[in-house]
């Protein structure tokens, strides 16, 4: 009995052994496989893409079951640069607790899912931004019989937000800032937290602008909630990709940055082809006439072409599903830097 | 032929590849060695990443606001957010745990009733609960009874003050006022007093069997000592402290004062409860129908009434049945209120699921909430194992 005992604790102390002489020689190891993430995407044939499920306008699941919004253009915009088809992508819809463990762990190749772009975020969670694809600011929606129209008035109020965000950051700093006491009310999902502001659990619900005004669009009675002109933040949402791997995270910020590109340069979906013969520079190394620049970012040199045709560019991206016919948020500081706005794509050279 | 010898010649027989003691062994040494090389690669994947491993965020600002439970602001530590979070589920699953026995006992009882439309009323409660998942229940709890109660303008009021609400129930609290200091020594002396004299009421009178004296006879000092230490005080040693409801600008209300159980305490309290108040009358309605038939009809025989039968034969021998099942049920009572995090109730796995989020610790959080649960489970399974032994039959 006792020298079993000891044969186990000896044979457990040499393996304990091995694996501490094991250890640091994992750590040294390529911490990408080499290719990296782009060659991985392009070796499994399709993208995937973390996107929002539920919020109308940036990325949802119209009537025909498929995914759909301002979001899910850029995804289809990669696929598109990378595949030449903008069908090749794999949806992982993800609730925003989730979102940043799944990019960690290498679960998705990319979030696009309305994701503030923060120090701590992009230091302490190994996240790199690739870029800002919409600027957005935090805002407060109240009922209009409440009559209140700056944070200064909702002292003892009840503000309903969803977990996991920036948001829940901002609120208390404003409210902090302001001296003014509230409580807040946290769900998992921004359904949830929309039906108990809807059934008046909450006396407001916060969240950036952009997703306040989706979400009353949907509400049974648009007219009783009001956005209060109040901003609590910056927002700057965009795309990002795990920390670490260079060569992707620049395939996805000039993907983006090439939609704002042909905004600029006038190239949309319907006039691409007449454009092959623009003696514009900019925009023959745009469309891959001239120049390496896809081939740079280990992408075929008409990258572009296919973004432009298949998905448009980033004008008739933001119209098809946050203008008028959409859910109709005027384009702001989402203009370009050339109209006032502060959409400024770095120089295509 | 000496044991010994017998030993020695049976080992000279076998070869070791054979020994059945040799290869029980190595069985062991080889799923020890499955485990460390499992939990090495983990370790390897989780460098690779370049992630690190640390608890220091602990002691940094949360900066966010936590409003359920303990006092919270943002410039507290994640530490401090995470201890509201165990309590907020302590309070929980210990509140659900006392009710859920409380509804599980008189439904497994009125499962076994005579009375038809009792029976019918208890066996329909269990199979519709039993048989519908715990978070469609709380979801429908929540968004569709509890948040549909009338708003603050058109509260339910009851005397009391008490008010229901779609922002909660609200009821009078008792608060110690600054002469309570002096005043709970009696508190003390009343429960010592007490003590006395059920230890006293232990020492049965030889001649009749029966307690020297009545039960009532324990509240005489629980209710003397603090009314006399009353009369001593200046001011009243605790107040009753009623809730208000206070208009604010905009013409919304809120309530001041008062214990407030919020709506989504509410909901899970009552979600948990009835759901597990289902499984436990299925396990008592087991255990009383275990205890043999014949136990009831001999005491009948000897003209116990019917409440009598129940209180002092069967559920006593039932008990030593019903327990061991028990013991699971409170543990998943405990476990099930994680999903608190659907209905927006600062449990510990909400609260922990906002630390991770904002500090990107995933790891080291999760280690946290399992490091919990677990040694919440373990504490309950180790209360009710010492109760399990206690009442089990004594042999000599």
């Amino acid at each position: 009995m006792r020298s079993k005992l000891y044969i186990l604790l000896a044979s457990m102390l040499v393996l304990i052994l091995i694996m501490t002489a094991c250890a640091p020689a994992a750590e040294t190891e390529e911490p990408v496989a080499p290719g990296g993430r782009l060659q991985l995407i392009k070796d499994r044939g399709k993208l995937i893409c973390g996107v929002n499920q539920e919020l109308p306008g940036f990325g949802f699941i119209n009537p025909d079951g498929e995914f759909e919004g301002f979001d899910v253009d850029f995804c289809k915009a990669l696929a598109a640069a990378i595949f030449g088809d903008a069908t090749k992508v794999e949806y992982r819809p993800l609730v925003a607790a989730e979102r940043l463990p799944a990019l960690q762990t290498g679960e998705i190749d990319v979030l696009i899912r309305n994701t503030t772009w923060t120090l701590t975020r992009d230091t302490a969670n190994e996240l790199d931004w690739a870029a800002v694809n919409f600027y957005d600011g935090q805002g407060m929606m109240v009922r209009v019989d409440s009559g209140w129209e700056t944070l200064d008035d909702m002292a003892g109020a009840t503000i309903c937000t969803t977990t996991g965000t920036t948001t829940e950051m901002n609120l208390s700093d404003a409210f902090r800032a302001l001296n003014v006491e509230f409580t807040p009310l946290l769900f998992e999902s921004t359904q949830d937290t929309n039906t108990a502001y809807e059934t008046g659990r909450c006396d407001g619900e916060t969240s950036d602008k952009s997703q306040l005004a989706a979400l009353r669009s949907a509400m049974a009675n648009p007219e009783d909630h009001v956005i209060l002109d109040v901003t609590m933040s910056k927002e700057p949402l965009g795309p990002l990709t795990a920390h670490g791997d260079n060569q992707w995270n620049d395939v996805v910020r000039w993907v983006t940055w090439g939609m704002m590109e042909a905004e600029e340069t006038g190239v949309n979906s319907q006039n691409v082809d007449e454009m092959f013969n623009s003696n514009n520079p900019t925009i023959r190394r745009l469309l891959g006439v001239e120049g390496e620049m896809g081939a740079s970012l280990g992408l075929p040199n008409d990258f572009m072409v296919n973004v432009l045709k298949q998905v448009g560019n980033y004008e008739e991206v933001y119209m098809r599903h946050l203008g008028p016919e959409g859910i109709n948020i005027p384009r702001g500081p989402n203009l370009l830097w050339s109209e006032g706005g502060l959409l400024y794509p770095m120089a295509w050279r | 032929m000496s044991r010994g010898a017998e030993a020695a010649e049976r080992r000279s027989a076998v070869p070791f590849w054979r020994d059945e003691r040799v290869l029980k062994l190595l069985g062991q040494i080889l799923f020890i060695t499955l485990v460390i090389l499992v939990a090495a690669w983990m370790l390897s994947n989780y460098r690779k990443r370049g992630l690190t491993f640390s608890f220091g965020f602990l002691d940094e600002e949360a900066s966010f606001d936590l409003a359920e439970g303990l006092p919270f602001s943002p410039t507290d530590s994640y530490a401090r957010a995470f201890l509201i979070g165990v309590v907020n589920t302590l309070r929980v699953a210990g509140l659900g745990i006392v009710f859920a026995t409380l509804l599980g006992l008189i439904a497994g009882i009125a499962r076994l009733s005579g009375n038809w439309l009792v029976n019918r009323i208890a066996s329909v409660y269990i199979e519709i609960i039993r048989n519908t998942p715990l978070l469609v229940q709380l979801f429908f709890l929540y968004f569709a009874v509890i948040l549909n109660l009338p708003g603050l303008q058109e509260a339910i009021m009851l005397s009391g003050p008490i008010y229901l609400s779609n922002r909660g129930f609200a009821f009078p609290a008792l608060r110690p006022t600054s002469s309570f200091g002096s005043w709970w020594p009696f508190l003390v002396a009343a429960l010592i007093g007490a003590l006395v004299l059920l230890i006293l009421r232990r020492r049965t009178v030889p001649s009749t069997g029966r307690p020297a004296f009545n039960l009532l006879w324990v509240g005489v000092p629980l209710i003397a000592f603090p009314a006399i230490g009353w009369q001593f005080m200046r001011g009243q040693p605790l107040i009753l402290d009623p809730p208000e409801l206070v208009t604010m600008s905009g013409g919304v209300m809120r309530i001041e004062g008062g214990t407030i159980f919020s709506p989504e305490f509410m909901a899970l309290l009552l979600g948990l409860v009835i759901y597990t108040g289902a499984f436990i009358a299925e396990v008592v309605r087991a255990g009383i129908q275990a205890v043999d038939k014949g136990q009831t009809e001999a005491a009948r025989a000897q003209g116990f009434t019917q409440g009598q039968i129940l209180r002092l034969i069967v559920l006593p021998q039932a008990l030593r049945v019903i327990i061991p099942p028990l013991i699971s049920q409170y543990l998943n009572l405990t476990k099930n209120s994680s999903l608190a995090l659907g209905i927006g109730f600062l449990d510990l796995y909400a609260v922990s699921s906002t630390m991770l989020n904002q500090s990107g610790r995933v790891v080291e959080v999760f280690l946290m909430i399992m490091a919990s649960y677990l040694s919440m489970s373990l504490t309950i399974s180790m209360i009710m194992n010492i109760v399990n032994r206690r009442i089990q039959i004594v042999e000599r």
